[in-house]
């Protein structure tokens, strides 16, 4: 009875330690096959030519990934620039200003907020965003524009990635200890003057990478992007040109390119582009997280 | 009064606005969604399957895209269970509390839960294809477990991470093997692990990107793993791409339904981390 108990737990121990290998090593796996798959195309073209070339045309061999490169960047940059100012000011005042309960009643809106699938927002999208812009912003500064837009995109994008960009700075502000905002408050510092001279200044380098974090989740956003951006492969040049970001190339052409094995090539670099990028960006910022983190806790 | 205060009263005002502005984002989205979409809702559109005709604007419903995307979800659940419970026991109660590979097996679970799921779909096809599996119902499941896998991990270890470190050791000093402390731990955090499953079934049933090229798309409810299966964020998709009006109104009666899942997983989640925090040892 005793033996059996014994071998019991030391095969559960076992398969447990293969269990969580293999979630470590998926990362790797994720990224080596995607690499594999898209080494045909590196090696007929160079991956300079790749990354700077504007010319799209799968089917005469040119696969130049710059207009989405570009289009992916701008939206994200966009959606950040919108999101980032509204979320820093809420979580500010959640964490420094609002009572307990005006907290607890803030917080649902934040989990429906992450909870709507992007598909939802994509439908909101089109539905409100995209007819606004071409009815009421666009005919102030350019002559015609569908509405289909990298505004739209950032728009949609900036509304997506608020609560994580809200979520992640109030973990940051939490991490801050309160003797230090104290010690300013007691002094005769008015709320904001120790927001501004204390809780920002300690706490930039989680800021950082609470905006790192939603660049990144911004980049990866395929459906609701795809629905309101439009789509035409062209480097966009303003707010009311269309835009195709990698995502959405991907999402749009995969499945039936099967016949072309350097179109599928391709849209395997576009994965493994995104793929690469936001590992490095989210490395960056749980890292710098895992630091505020332990800086303060231990 | 001083700049400063004038200062303060602008920067208040200032936050108030954006957190209002949040909000009202919010019942904006809600709201438009359910006005477009609640005059196509009927009875029909949560019974029935498409009939003939059903994308031209005719009789059915979405019941195999809601069928459909329970299954995937079910079935990617149980999958990415065995995967992330074991993971968090393990790096938990077998070793360290400052292991450094406890922390390793974090960091690569957190980066993980930051890949886009157009990645795990782009990898999840290639994967079929290596594995010569067409877009199935098991193909949606192994890409989806892939995405949920990361989100219960990451819940489960918040919790596991809160359990008072009497309890494990009270359980060795009676006796019990670490397999035998890892089994009762599990029923202590049954509520914890109640709201990281219907955090990940949130997140796994509203996901578009994952199961766009590995499950497929049908008008039929899926009676194999190796049957293609509907999904309800594709169905909405693909209603919304019509010309016909009365399909799009249903794409916008169908996103209703998707959102109205997602509130109730959203709602009953919380309610269970609260009852979990009210209960704690």
């Amino acid at each position: 009875m005793q033996y059996i108990r014994a071998i019991k737990d030391r095969s559960a121990r076992h398969i447990m330690l293969g269990i969580t290998v293999f979630g470590i090593l998926f990362l790797l796996v994720i990224g080596i096959s995607l690499f594999v798959k898209a080494l045909p195309i590196i090696r007929e073209k160079s991956i300079w030519i790749l990354l700077t070339s504007g010319d799209w045309r799968p089917f005469k061999g040119e696969f130049g990934f710059l207009p989405f490169i570009l289009s992916t960047v701008y939206v994200s940059l966009i959606a950040i620039a919108i999101a980032f100012p509204l979320s820093l000011m809420t979580s500010i005042y959640l964490n420094s200003y609002a009572t307990v309960n005006v907290r607890k009643f803030f917080q649902p809106f934040v989990d429906v907020l992450s909870g709507i699938p992007s598909v939802v927002y994509g439908v909101w999208g089109t539905l409100t965003i995209v007819p606004l812009i071409a009815n009421k912003i666009a005919p102030h500064f350019v002559e015609f524009s569908s509405g289909y837009t990298m505004l739209a995109g950032g728009i949609v994008l900036a509304v997506m990635i608020l609560p994580l960009l809200i979520s992640i700075l109030l973990e940051v502000f939490q991490a801050i200890p309160k003797e230090m905002t104290d010690a300013s408050l007691y002094l005769g510092a008015t709320k904001w003057q120790t927001v501004k001279k204390v809780l920002l200044r300690k706490s930039f380098p989680g800021i950082f990478a609470a905006i790192v974090l939603s660049v990144s989740r911004a980049f990866g956003e395929t459906i609701a992007v795809l629905m309101v951006c439009g789509n035409i492969t062209q480097i966009p040049h303003s707010l009311f040109d269309a835009c195709y970001p990698l995502p959405a190339l991907i999402a749009n052409n995969y499945g039936e390119m099967m016949s072309m094995p350097s179109y599928e090539s391709a849209l395997m670099l576009a994965a493994f582009l995104l793929f690469i990028i936001i590992v490095v960006f989210n490395a960056i910022s749980r890292a710098t997280l895992v630091q505020i983190e332990k800086r303060y806790h231990m | 009064m001083k700049l400063k205060n004038y200062e303060e009263i602008f920067f208040k005002g200032l936050m108030i606005t954006s957190a209002s502005i949040i909000i009202a984002v919010l019942l904006f989205i809600l709201g438009t969604v359910i006005y477009k979409g609640f005059p196509s809702l009927t009875w029909d559109m949560v019974t029935k399957l498409p009939g003939g005709g059903f994308y031209l604007g005719k009789e059915g419903g979405v019941l195999n895209a809601i069928i459909g995307s329970v299954y995937i979800v079910a079935g990617s659940l149980v999958l990415s269970m065995f995967l992330s419970i074991p993971v968090v026991m393990f790096i938990n109660f077998y070793l360290s509390k400052n292991s450094l590979f406890a922390n390793i097996t974090r960091f690569s679970f957190d980066i993980l839960f930051g890949i886009p799921s157009i990645v795990y779909g782009a990898f999840g096809f290639a994967l079929m294809v290596y594995m010569g599996i067409r877009a199935s119902l098991l193909g949606g499941i192994i890409t989806v477990a892939m995405l949920i896998m990361p989100i219960m991990m990451r819940s489960l270890d918040e919790v596991v991470r809160l359990l008072p470190r009497d309890l494990p050791d009270a359980l060795l000093s009676l006796g019990a093997t670490k397999f035998e402390m890892v089994k009762v731990i599990i029923r202590q955090i049954l509520p914890g692990l109640i709201t990281a499953i219907l955090l990940a079934v949130g997140r796994g049933i509203g996901d578009a990107a994952t199961v766009l090229f590995t499950a497929g798309y049908t008008d039929n409810i899926p009676v194999s793993l190796s049957q293609p299966a509907a999904t309800l964020p594709l169905s909405i998709f693909f209603q919304l791409g019509s010309p016909v009006e009365e399909v799009q109104n249903r794409a916008y009666a169908s996103a209703v339904i998707l959102t109205v899942i997602i509130l109730l997983l959203s709602f009953s989640a919380r309610y269970f981390s609260s009852k979990y925090s009210k209960n704690k040892i």
